[in-house]
């Protein structure tokens, strides 16, 4: 009963509250709580943590053994299948942790009540959102790095050894993840529910996956779906990770007959602009059928 | 980051309405915790708040009482500043809720209703980590202690039953160490011992000059905790005083009922110990006995309900 008195007539670890008010902690201290506090709570959904590791590398593993004796290319270049479907895998693991788990946790964030008790605290929005940044980084250069070291050990890809290559991968990597998660916050509000996102979500993430040469070698695919794959990012993020793990001849195949970086980080500082916009003009933090 | 847009400040109402049982310290003093005039709310095709007045001082327990849908949540979360209100003036620790910034946000707790979140962190966990929002918080672990879920400190918040579920909002409600206190329907789902352990934290906390709004459908709680109690209904507030005297003095006249030649008679008095002999002098049968007799003093839930009856008459 004792520590029950000493909270109701007010004592506190600081002081401030009887002194006048103590100063409102940073915004990158709380960035930091709230990733920690996002880690642990994703550690700990099980299931989640087995689909985003895995499924790339699952994905992996199933289309090299059913397309396996297939090599992919022409006369050009020929390269086993496994190779030529790494930098789809590393692109679609890129889009999967950044836009597809944001889009998805925040709107049940939203419907469970997160966000409104975040909301009722002096937690800045930015902090939250700069939790999540956090979050995604730390996840997908986890996936990243086990979905390399798979394909290395267990499909004999080769990885490039140029340093050159690796800070290609550097900036497709950060560029593609940071547009994911803006994207992922600002499309986090089309849900009407929480337990109505996944089913948003997914399909759209999975049709992207179909047009923008993940699951099929892109220069196969028609020529309508490929302009149609050409306005979203997956398709860049992609063609950029084959820019890193093909070899240079491999270039011919593309559309363009070249890796076109500079359309590709165009492309995705667009979708990082937009994402922006309409994240903060749509931002919720209650249901949309809450009043 | 939310898109809404500020309403503009509406006029004051014409004239100042005055209920009966308002302290003259709470209208309109500058060092008012919560001072609401005219305060209006429209979804679609329903008036949710339709000119709402309401005033806490500071240090005192509010318990706005009424109906589901009369207006309650909405005026609440108007204070809160989770909600656009489309007229009326309103000062929270003298500042507007739509315009409210972090500092300002610092200064209040809000346990609101039916919250299902963190369910994969530890009740320590939450507790520790929204402590760490807050410029001046409270000892997280005391507070843990404070509602009664030290034993349950390492428990996923998932594992919580309903009231424990509720403690944990409260404690997370209170640990930013909050100069006002929004409680909606607290104790909901708690057993009558939690509840009698929770009403008297409630009241610590007001001791210890937290002013605290609180919403809840149990007249008792609001018996027992509220300083001043206002009835809302239909986006109004049809009737505020301190809980004895809430409805007017003849809301509280005892009633007098007895049957008489097969008749029920009935009959409000302030003298009904007078009335008793004279029935007893009058209309006693032969064994001395009146038929029926019955003397009852109006509680705080009849009161209540007299008032909403009331106005369904109108």
């Amino acid at each position: 009963m004792s520590t029950t008195d000493r909270v109701a007539t007010g004592s506190t670890t600081a002081t401030a509250a009887t002194t006048g008010r103590g100063r409102l902690p940073g915004l990158a201290p709380l960035a930091l709580v709230r990733a920690g506090l996002e880690l642990r709570q994703f550690w700990r959904e099980r299931d989640a943590v087995i689909f985003v590791f895995a499924y790339p590398i699952v994905m992996l593993a199933i289309f090299s053994s059913v397309f396996g004796a297939e090599d992919q290319g022409t006369d050009v270049a020929q390269i086993g299948f496994a190779q030529y479907f790494l930098p789809g895998m590393v692109a679609t693991g890129i889009v999967l942790t950044s836009f597809q788990s944001l889009a998805v946790s925040i709107a049940m964030e939203r419907d469970d009540g997160t966000l409104r008790r975040l909301r009722a605290t002096p937690l800045p929005a930015a902090a939250y959102v700069g939790g999540k940044v956090l979050l995604t980084l730390a996840t997908s250069v986890a996936q990243t790095a086990l979905l390399l070291a798979v394909a290395a050990l267990a499909f004999d890809v080769p990885l490039p050894t140029d340093p050159g290559r690796w800070a290609t991968f550097a900036w497709v990597f950060v560029l593609g993840s940071a547009t994911g998660t803006i994207c992922g916050v600002g499309f986090s509000s089309l849900p009407r529910s929480g337990r109505s996102a996944s089913a948003v979500v997914t399909p759209v993430v999975l049709v992207l996956q179909f047009i923008s040469g993940v699951f099929f070698a892109f220069f196969a695919l028609p020529g309508w779906m490929q302009t149609l794959a050409s306005v979203f990012p997956l398709k860049w993020i992609a063609q950029g990770m084959r820019s890193v793990f093909l070899p240079e001849d491999m270039a011919a195949l593309e559309t363009s007959g070249s890796w076109q970086h500079p359309a590709t980080a165009a492309v995705l500082v667009a979708w990082l602009i937009v994402g922006l916009v309409v994240g903060v003009r749509t931002f919720r933090w209650r249901r949309r059928d809450d009043g | 980051m939310t898109s809404t847009t500020t309403p503009s400040p509406a006029p004051p109402p014409p004239a100042p309405r005055g209920h009966a049982g308002r302290p003259p310290s709470a209208a309109g003093s500058p060092g008012a915790a919560v001072r609401v005039r005219g305060l209006r709310k429209r979804y679609g095709a329903k008036q949710a708040v339709d000119g709402l007045d309401l005033d806490l001082a500071t240090g005192e327990i509010v318990a706005v009482l009424g109906p589901n849908g009369a207006g309650k949540t909405t005026t609440i979360e108007i204070l809160e500043g989770f909600r656009d209100r489309d007229a009326g003036e309103v000062r929270v620790l003298g500042e507007d809720p739509a315009r409210g910034g972090r500092a300002w946000r610092a200064r209040l707790g809000v346990v609101a209703q039916d919250a299902h979140d963190q369910a994969e962190l530890s009740v320590a966990e939450s507790v520790r980590s929204t402590a760490r929002y807050y410029p001046a918080p409270r000892d997280p672990d005391e507070v843990v202690d404070a509602v009664g879920l030290t034993a349950k400190a390492g428990a996923r918040v998932r594992s919580l039953s309903g009231g424990q579920r509720r403690r944990l909002d409260v404690a997370l409600g209170v640990v930013g160490h909050p100069e006002l206190l929004f409680l909606d329907e607290p104790t909901t789902g708690f057993d009558p011992q939690a509840r009698r352990t929770f009403w008297d934290l409630v009241l610590r906390l007001r001791d210890a000059g937290t002013t605290i709004l609180l919403t809840t459908h149990d007249l008792a709680e609001a018996a027992h905790l509220a300083d001043r109690v206002a009835v809302v209904r239909d986006g109004r507030v049809v009737a505020e005083g301190t809980p004895e005297t809430l409805g007017g003095p003849d809301a509280r006249t005892p009633l007098v009922t007895w049957t008489a030649d097969g008749v029920r008679h009935a009959e409000r008095t302030d003298a009904p110990t007078a009335l008793a002999a004279h029935l007893m002098a009058s209309v006693a049968g032969a064994d001395g006995e009146v038929a029926d007799l019955c003397i009852t003093r109006p509680s705080l839930e009849d009161v209540y309900l007299g008032l909403l009856t009331t106005e369904d008459d109108r």
